[in-house]
C-alpha cells in the first residue's frame, strides 16, 4: 500500500515552546489513521501544519509523493486534502447550499469578469458544481436543510454540514478534527458509519483527532498516541490504550 | 403559505425564484418607469441624486456587506469616479456613456492598486486606512490645480446623445440613471451567485476555513475592492452630470460616512439594502425640512436638528434592527410566507457554539 501523506521528522516551535517534536508517521491508501492523546498533547497543530496554517520548524509533509510543505495554505484544497474544525467554522450567515458550494471553490475555473455577465460557461460550471454537491447531499442525508441558514441549525446538523463541506472538495485525504466531539451517542453512531462509508465507498483515506476511544476502536486501522507534542506509541487501537506510556500518559504516572 | 417546488437547478440561479418575486418587482419597476408622470421636477431630480447615491452604495454593499471589511474612504472613490468623468468629457470628445465605463474601471485600477497595501489591515485598523483615504483625496483635489481646478472646482459637460442635451434635473436624465442602475443590480447579483461572489462571503464568515476549502483570502478582498471602487466609481461619474459642478468639499468623510449609514440603515448583506438605504438618506433631509414648519420654533429652529436625527436613526437602527430596512421587510415577508407558524424567535441569532479564537 502506497503513502498518501507522509510527515516526516515534524517539529514546530512557538518560542520556548515545542508544540509538535518530530513527528514522523504515514497515512496509508483507503485507511482511517487516528491521533489520541490528552489536551495540548499537539494533535490540532499537527492538522495545522498540514494544512498549511502553520509552518513547520523542521520537518517536510508530503502528499502523494508530492513535497507539500512549502505551498500556500489557500492552494493545499485543490491538491485533494480536506478538512473539518474542531470548533466548527460555517459561514454562518449563509445557507448549507452556500456552504457547500464554497467547497467547490477549489474547482472553479472561471474569472471574475465572466462571472459578472455571468456568460454560460458560468452557468454550465455552476450546474456541474451543483450535481456534485446533490450528490454529496444525498450521501450524508441533508436534503432537509438545503435552503437554511446555518445559524438556525442545531449543533449536530452543523458538524454534517461541515462534513458534507469537506466532501464537496472530493478529497484524497479528509482530515477530521474531533468528528464526534459534542454529539450525542447515537449522532456518534452515525459518524462512525459515515467514516467507514467515506473509507469504503468514495475510497478516501482519513486522518482523525478524536478522545471518543469507542469510535476510535471502532474505525480506526491504526493509531498514534501522543504527549506533550511526542510520539509515545503507534499501532492498533488495543495495542495502543494498553501501552504503558499511554495509560500513564491520560492517567499520570 | 407557499410552497415553491424545485424540479431544475436553474431555478436557484435564477434572479427571480418564484412568481411572486415577478409580481412586487415587476410591480416596482412599472412604478419607477412611470415616476415622471406622477411625481414633479423636483422629486425625480431627487430620484436621479438618490440613484447614483444608490450605485455607490451597491459598491461599498459588496465590500462591507458581503466581504465584511469596512471602508471609510469611498467617498474618495465617488470623487475619484466624479473627477475623472468631468476630465474625460473635458479632454476627450466622447460620449458620456463611453466615458462613464472608463472612469469606473479607472476608479476600480486606483481602488486595486490602493487594496494591496489597505487590506493587509483587518477591522479598525482598516477603517483608519481608509478614512486616510478620504482626507487625503480632499486635499488632492484642492492641490491638484491643473486637473481638477482646486478651490474654482470643475465645470463637467452636459451629458449628450445624438445631438440629445439630457437636463440632469428632468425625467430624461432620470432614465440614464435608472438604467445604470439595473445594470448596475444585474452585475452584482451576477457575481454573488457565482464563485467569487461565493468566497466573498466565505471570508466574511470565516477567514480559516475560506482558506481551507481554497479560497486565496487577498486575492478575494482586493477583487472585491476593486469591483467595489469601480462601482463606486461609475455612481460618482453619474453624480457629476447630476451636480454639473464639481468642487473638492462634494467628497468628503461625511459623504463616506453618509455611505456607510445608507447601507447599514438599509441592511448589510443585501443588495436592496442599499438602495432602501440611498432613498432614506436622500430623501430624509427633505422630510426633516417640511417637518420643520410643523415643529414650534424651538425646536425646529435648533442648529444641527439634522445630523441628530441621523444619528439617532443609525444607533436606533443599529439596536434595535441591525438587519436594516430591507431585514425588517424579509421579516414581515416571512410572516405572511409560512403563516400561521412564524417565531418571534425565528430571526433571533443563536449563540455561536465554541467558536474558536485560537486561529484569527
Amino acid at each position: 500500500m502506497t503513502a498518501v501523506l507522509s510527515a516526516d521528522n515534524l517539529t514546530i516551535r512557538f518560542g520556548g515552546l515545542t508544540a509538535v517534536d518530530s513527528v514522523s508517521f504515514e497515512v496509508r491508501e483507503r485507511e482511517v489513521y487516528t491521533i489520541v492523546g490528552p489536551n495540548g498533547a499537539g494533535k490540532t497543530t499537527i492538522f495545522n501544519l498540514i494544512s498549511r496554517i502553520y509552518d513547520p520548524t523542521e520537518g517536510r509533509i508530503r502528499f502523494c509523493g508530492e513535497d507539500i510543505t512549502d505551498m500556500p495554505a489557500h492552494r493545499i484544497a485543490g491538491i485533494g486534502i480536506a478538512r473539518t474544525f474542531q470548533n466548527i467554522e460555517l459561514f454562518e450567515h449563509a445557507t448549507v447550499l452556500h456552504n457547500l458550494l464554497v467547497g467547490r471553490h477549489c474547482k472553479s475555473r472561471t474569472n471574475v469578469f465572466e462571472e459578472l455577465a455571468f456568460l454560460p460557461r458560468v452557468r454550465r460550471a455552476e450546474h456541474v458544481h451543483r450535481e456534485k454537491v446533490e450528490e454529496v447531499i444525498d450521501f450524508l442525508d441533508l436534503q432537509p436543510y438545503r435552503d437554511q441558514y446555518i445559524a438556525n441549525l442545531p449543533y449536530g446538523v452543523r458538524k454534517v454540514v461541515e462534513l458534507a463541506r469537506a466532501l464537496c472538495i472530493e478529497p484524497k485525504l479528509l482530515l477530521l478534527d474531533e468528528p464526534a466531539s459534542g454529539l450525542s451517542v447515537e449522532e456518534t453512531e452515525n459518524v462512525a458509519f459515515w467514516i467507514d462509508d467515506i473509507k469504503n465507498d468514495l475510497g478516501v483515506a482519513i486522518l482523525m483527532v478524536e478522545h471518543d476511544m469507542s469510535l476510535v476502536t471502532e474505525v480506526s486501522d491504526r493509531v498514534l498516541a501522543m504527549n506533550d507534542g511526542r510520539t509515545i506509541a503507534e499501532g492498533t487501537s488495543d495495542e495502543v490504550q494498553n501501552h504503558p506510556e499511554v495509560v500513564r500518559a491520560y492517567l499520570g504516572a | 403559505m407557499r410552497f415553491v417546488f424545485k424540479t431544475d437547478y436553474d431555478q436557484d440561479l435564477r434572479f427571480f425564484k418564484h412568481e411572486g418575486y415577478w409580481r412586487s418587482y415587476g410591480f416596482l419597476f412599472i412604478a419607477a418607469v412611470t415616476a415622471p408622470l406622477y411625481l414633479g421636477d423636483f422629486e425625480i431630480s431627487e430620484l436621479t441624486q438618490a440613484i447614483s447615491f444608490a450605485i455607490a452604495g451597491l459598491g461599498l454593499m459588496l465590500l462591507v456587506g458581503f466581504t465584511g471589511q469596512v471602508s471609510l474612504g469611498h467617498a474618495a472613490f465617488f470623487g475619484i469616479g466624479a473627477y475623472a468623468q468631468a476630465w474625460l468629457l473635458a479632454s476627450l470628445d466622447i460620449s458620456f456613456l463611453v466615458a462613464m465605463p472608463i472612469a469606473a474601471v479607472f476608479t476600480g485600477i486606483v481602488g486595486l492598486l490602493l487594496a494591496i497595501p489597505l487590506l493587509r489591515m483587518t477591522g479598525i485598523y482598516l477603517a483608519i486606512g481608509t478614512l486616510a483615504l478620504s482626507i487625503v483625496l480632499e486635499q488632492i483635489l484642492k492641490s491638484w490645480k491643473t486637473v481638477t481646478g482646486g478651490f474654482d472646482g470643475k465645470a463637467v459637460d452636459p451629458a449628450s446623445l445624438f445631438g440629445h442635451e439630457f437636463n440632469p434635473d428632468s425625467w430624461d436624465f432620470y432614465y440614464v440613471a435608472l438604467a445604470i442602475l439595473i445594470l448596475v443590480l444585474a452585475l452584482c447579483a451576477n457575481l454573488l451567485r457565482s464563485p467569487t461572489g461565493r468566497a466573498m462571503v466565505a471570508v466574511r464568515d470565516s477567514e480559516v476555513s475560506a482558506r481551507s476549502m481554497g479560497v486565496n483570502i487577498a486575492r478575494t478582498k482586493i477583487a472585491a475592492f476593486g469591483i467595489s471602487t469601480a462601482i463606486t466609481g461609475l455612481g460618482g461619474a453619474l453624480f457629476a452630470h447630476k451636480l454639473q459642478y464639481l468642487a473638492p468639499d462634494g467628497f468628503n468623510l461625511i459623504i463616506s460616512i453618509t455611505f456607510l449609514l445608507m447601507i447599514v440603515v438599509g441592511g448589510l448583506g443585501s443588495l436592496q439594502g442599499a438602495i432602501l438605504g440611498a432613498l432614506v438618506v436622500i430623501l430624509l433631509p427633505q422630510a426633516i425640512t417640511i417637518a420643520k414648519d410643523y415643529l414650534p420654533p424651538s425646536i425646529g429652529h435648533q442648529p444641527g436638528l439634522e445630523p441628530g436625527i441621523f444619528g439617532l436613526i443609525l444607533i436606533s437602527f443599529i439596536l434595535f434592527e441591525p438587519m436594516g430596512i430591507y431585514g425588517r421587510w424579509r421579516k414581515i415577508k416571512l410572516f405572511f410566507d409560512i403563516f400561521p407558524i412564524y417565531r418571534k424567535a425565528t430571526f433571533k441569532r443563536q449563540k455561536a457554539y465554541l467558536k474558536t479564537e485560537r486561529m484569527r
